[in-house]
């Protein structure tokens, strides 16, 4: 290891550091040191982490801008790990979800006392795992980072410890290696064929390698390893028919970690696939099956997510499919990574899925979010449950409404506007036919977010006591929706953004 | 290159500016009375805003006025800008939006329930329905076309009677439902590769070339057929067509008086506007398919609009059910009007596209004036279901003249604006698709049957029949206040003027559909 390579790990490292620093502090700040006050010295330790979090965010600032220190967009650590652009725009987001889910879920950890310091730890370690996951590029890392994000994933699914939260916490855990394990399986097919584990030598090896015409993919063991990691990435970004788990996980786990999941999580995943299969896509046999392949999985995804979700009494289940059917729309995007476009453009298809997953990222929050703020009041999780929010909750309902139709896709947000970039990305490649499947979809998706609009606005409260959420609480729903209009509105503010990250074309 | 003259955007925004005020003032809690003069005098300035706009815009000249132009979205797929600006076509609608804002402010005076709310939401519709006819871009255009689904979807389900929440649901599935094979169509267009800016008509002063030159002898990414039927279902859908017509009953009669003459008046105009911008603008001179091919079907559509609109407005029992029929029965006329385009002449084309966009602007006139009159009516008798009313004439005169004048029009009388529309259409449509043309030509038969059926049940005898309005009641109603005069006088001096002098109008869509047509 070289200073280079510290450099290009120093947000990580700063993430994991802070992880330790808090389990360190919470065991510190013991109940004999503040005489019984325990709550209030534990309401400490989140100020810790939202201030610490600023540490991470300076390291990744600092090699995004090349500040001190040597920085480098080519692969460190023996080519294990890349801190380019594309590498940083997902860990400011993912330390953006990070920071907004600490701040809204502050008067919910409450009801933790003991598992507090557990809680924030955890997750700050499966966010250094993520972290790690976006810029690996080699298969070993992707795989160590990747098991770096589950465990601490399922640990906090199951930290509610009742029923629901144990059964999700169990049943995370068995898909979770089941996944990994397909995952494993297809690199090492990977591994097999080309005898290399870093991304960009596996692209060398296999150019001097045989293309079988009528083969998909090319030859059988390409096949197999795209289909095998496809699969083992399926479950983390939650795209049909790998989505059995959500809703259930969502359900049991502690609200937050659910919101956690469905931005963080999904988004990690997204980008390590992006950066392993888009090195593949210079081949062109490659190119066109791996077309086919997601663009039927993002019909699945995107029709059985609103389908089920149509159906739906369980808020928290109802979200899970909306986040199933939101990951079939980023796959539309997916589906057009590959082939150079009508428009002779050939980063049309990752500027599209970044975009999507950026505005994704701040709308899900909201409403993720918003909704934590409520369940923790009422304790009522069903859909019913939110009937005449706008009497006892007036911003709130506002916020959450302007969220939902966000991921409806109603403009001015940003829900429109990167639907728009998807959509026509995909008739660019000439996926008419997809973007046709995924509009009608969006029509489909129609009927539950409204009729959960409509509920929070006109429906008759049971009980009429105001909900009154705290202001991190509010700030962190604020911030989702004010970035769901701001990106929607005035789309280049993100885009330049999105074009100065796109290294790995 | 960039261009901002600021007047357009001043006239789009100013209403939404206003609702943002108001909402921000909120925590004041202000009186409503102030809430409501303060947002009936932002319509009344965007009126006048709208005014200079019509006046303002050189008829020697010609071609895209107002400019205003900014980047906007520039993904690698969709290159889009923000692209306002009005030609011969958008002007007078423009003044239309602005005309029927004042008079749907001005007839929600009596508005008791969540005030500030409602202005607020009045205020976003009015801004999104100017923003739809000024948007040269398409994606923008697309915006304000959906967006102003959300203020009707809430005026609708909370100030709205009988069924609101179901009509409004109704109302915002169809136009969605409509709205996303537009979405589709838009792709299609731009990605043929020979597009490079979602302009929809051309800007010389920008060096900006319109989508109908660029697609235009191009092999299209789709069937052109499939992309113009895409277009049009969004459009046919708001118009709206038979059978696409569904949803229009019931969010007439169930929403409340100003937002019906929001809906009447302007909302269904954007559709015929879109029809003549894109379905007409884009597709003269595409390869394999052009509009003058879709004009046969499209005849026969608009004749079944006509006629079948105008049977099932006889039957209809509920005053507003009764306008809101008459709506799919006029706006069919609109459809009539532009099947024209399958004409061997120029000057057919020209008058038959001229003769639908007139028939845009009078009937929004026309039937807002109607919608209006109606709830004034409604607001006294507390009751719209014909049988039970009678005699009104005796009771409230002023109303009933106004009721006779849009009455009047509506079915065709000369001197009054519904007649020049309606002839201009006919003239044209004739030549062309005899068959449909006559076979429309008794909608305005059946239009006077409904109309004078109407008023002489409502206004007519000398009071109402047994069970329906009790007499003491009856002998309590009250005729129109003198602020009521100020929306209703809005909406009638247009009829007036357009009737006897149609040049004021028609002359300024005709420079627009010269620009259009090729």
């Amino acid at each position: 290891m070289v200073a280079q390579d510290y450099w290009a790990l120093s947000p990580v490292i700063a993430m994991a550091t802070l992880a330790i620093v808090l389990l360190s502090a919470d065991a510190l700040l013991a109940e004999r040191m503040f005489g019984g006050r325990r709550w209030g010295s534990k309401r400490a330790l989140s100020w810790i982490v939202v201030i610490g979090l600023a540490a991470p965010t300076f390291f990744a600032l600092n090699l995004w801008f090349g500040w001190i220190g040597d920085s480098t967009s080519s692969p460190v650590v023996y080519g294990s790990f890349t801190a380019d652009r594309f590498t940083l725009f997902f860990q400011f987001l993912i330390i953006g979800a990070t920071a907004a889910v600490l701040l809204a879920s502050v008067p919910y950890l409450a009801q933790f006392k003991d598992s507090l310091g557990e809680f924030f730890s955890l997750l700050l370690i499966a966010a250094a795992g993520m972290m790690l996951l976006v810029g690996a590029s080699e298969l070993i890392t992707i795989y160590v980072a990747l098991e770096t994000t589950a465990l601490p994933a399922i640990a906090l699914a199951a930290l509610r410890r009742d029923g629901f939260s144990i059964e999700a916490g169990a049943k995370f855990l068995i898909l979770s290696a089941l996944s990994t394990a397909l995952l494993l399986f297809g690199l090492v097919f990977l591994y097999g064929y080309t005898g290399a584990t870093r991304i960009d030598e596996i692209v060398v090896r296999l150019a001097a390698l045989p293309f079988e015409a009528g083969v998909p993919f090319g030859s059988l063991p390409v096949m197999f390893a795209v289909l095998l990691i496809v699969a083992g990435f399926g479950f983390k970004m939650a795209i049909a028919p790998w989505h059995m788990w959500v809703p259930d996980v969502y359900q049991g786990a502690p609200t937050p970690v659910a919101a956690f999941l469905s931005v963080a999580s999904k988004a990690s995943a997204f980008a390590v696939l992006m950066r392993l299969l888009y090195s593949l896509s210079g081949f062109e046999t490659v190119a066109q099956d791996w077309q086919i392949l997601f663009a039927v999985i993002a019909t699945a995804s995107m029709t059985v997510g609103n389908l089920i979700a149509l159906s739906q009494t369980n808020m928290k289940r109802l979200l899970a499919y909306s986040t199933i059917a939101q990951a079939g729309y980023i796959m539309v995007g997916f589906a057009a990574v590959s082939v150079a476009s009508s428009s002779g453009s050939t980063t049309s298809g990752p500027q599209s899925v970044m975009y999507y997953l950026a505005g994704y990222a701040f709308t899900n929050l909201a409403v993720f979010l918003a909704f934590t703020a409520i369940i923790h009041r009422t304790g009522d999780d069903t859909i019913e449950g939110l009937s005449g929010l706008v009497k006892r909750s007036p911003l709130l309902a506002v916020m959450m409404v302007i969220g939902l139709l966000s991921l409806l896709g109603m403009p001015p947000t940003v829900g429109f506007m990167a639907k728009a970039v998807v959509f026509s990305t995909a008739v660019d490649q000439g996926l008419v036919w997809l973007a046709i499947v995924a509009v009608i979809n969006t029509v489909i998706a129609a009927f539950y977010y409204l009729r959960i609009v409509g509920l929070i606005l006109f429906g008759e409260t049971k009980d009429a006591e105001p909900i009154k959420p705290g202001t991190g609480e509010m700030a962190a729903v604020a911030l989702g929706v004010v970035g769901s209009i701001i990106f929607g509105v005035v789309p280049w503010l993100i885009l330049q953004l999105i074009d100065d990250s796109l290294t790995i074309v | 290159m960039s261009e901002f003259n600021g007047i357009l955007t001043v006239t789009v925004f100013l209403p939404a500016l206003a609702a943002l005020v108001i909402l921000l003032a909120r925590p004041l809690n202000l009186e409503d009375r102030v809430i409501r003069w303060f947002a009936i005098l932002s319509t009344v300035a965007a009126f006048i805003l709208s005014l200079v706009v019509f006046l303002a815009y050189d008829r020697v000249v010609g071609g895209v006025q107002f400019i205003d132009h900014l980047n906007w979205l520039s993904a690698e797929t969709i290159k889009s800008s923000y692209l306002l600006g009005v030609d011969g076509l958008s002007a007078p609608l423009v003044l239309l939006t602005g005309i029927l804002g004042l008079a749907a402010a001005f007839a929600s005076r009596n508005i008791e329930l969540r005030v500030s709310e409602y202005f607020v939401w009045l205020l976003l519709l009015e801004s999104a329905v100017m923003g739809v006819f000024v948007s040269l871009d398409l994606l923008l255009f697309f915006v304000f076309f959906e967006f102003e689904v959300i203020p009707m979807f809430m005026l609708i389900s909370v100030w709205g009677s009988g069924r609101p929440r179901y009509s409004a649901m109704k109302f915002v599935l169809f136009t969605l439902a409509g709205g996303a094979f537009m979405f589709v169509g838009i792709f299609a267009v731009y990605l043929t590769g020979a597009v490079d800016s979602l302009t929809m008509v051309p800007v010389p002063e920008l060096g900006i070339v319109g989508i109908a030159d660029q697609i235009a002898g191009v092999d299209l990414i789709a069937p052109a057929s499939l992309i113009f039927a895409f277009f049009l279902v969004a459009f046919a859908v708001k118009l709206p067509v038979w059978p696409l017509h569904n949803w229009l009953p019931d969010a007439h009669t169930d929403a409340p008086t100003a937002v019906s003459v929001m809906l009447a008046g302007v909302l269904l105009k954007m559709a015929g506007y879109g029809m003549i911008r894109i379905n007409i603008g884009f597709f003269q001179e595409t390869n394999g398919f052009t509009v003058h091919d879709a004009a046969g079907i499209l005849s026969v559509v608009a004749a079944v609009s006509v006629v079948y609109g105008a049977i099932v407005t006889i039957r209809q029992t509920d005053m507003k059910r009764l306008i809101a029929y008459s709506s799919v029965s006029h706006m069919g006329f609109v459809l009539l009007g532009l099947t024209a385009i399958g004409g061997n002449t120029a000057a057919t084309q020209h008058g038959g596209i001229n003769g639908a966009a007139l028939q845009m602007f009078t009937h929004g006139t026309i039937t807002g004036l109607a919608f209006l009159v109606v709830g004034m009516a409604y607001d006294r008798t507390h009751t719209r279901h014909i049988p039970h009313l009678g005699g009104l004439w005796r009771r409230m005169p002023v109303i009933g003249i106004f009721f006779f004048v849009a009455g009047f029009a509506s079915l065709g009388l000369p001197a009054l604006s519904g007649f020049v529309s309606e002839i201009m259409v006919f003239l044209n449509a004739f030549p062309v698709w005899p068959w449909a043309a006559s076979i429309s030509a008794f909608g305005v038969v059946l239009a006077a049957g409904y109309v004078l059926w109407m008023i002489q049940r409502t206004f007519f005898g000398s009071k109402p029949p047994e069970g329906g309005i009790p007499d003491d009641k009856f002998e309590e109603l009250t005729d129109a206040e003198p602020l009521d005069l100020i929306p209703i006088l809005a909406l009638t001096i247009p009829i007036f003027v357009v009737g006897i002098w149609p040049k004021t109008i028609v002359d300024v869509f005709k420079i627009g559909i010269e620009g259009i047509l090729r």
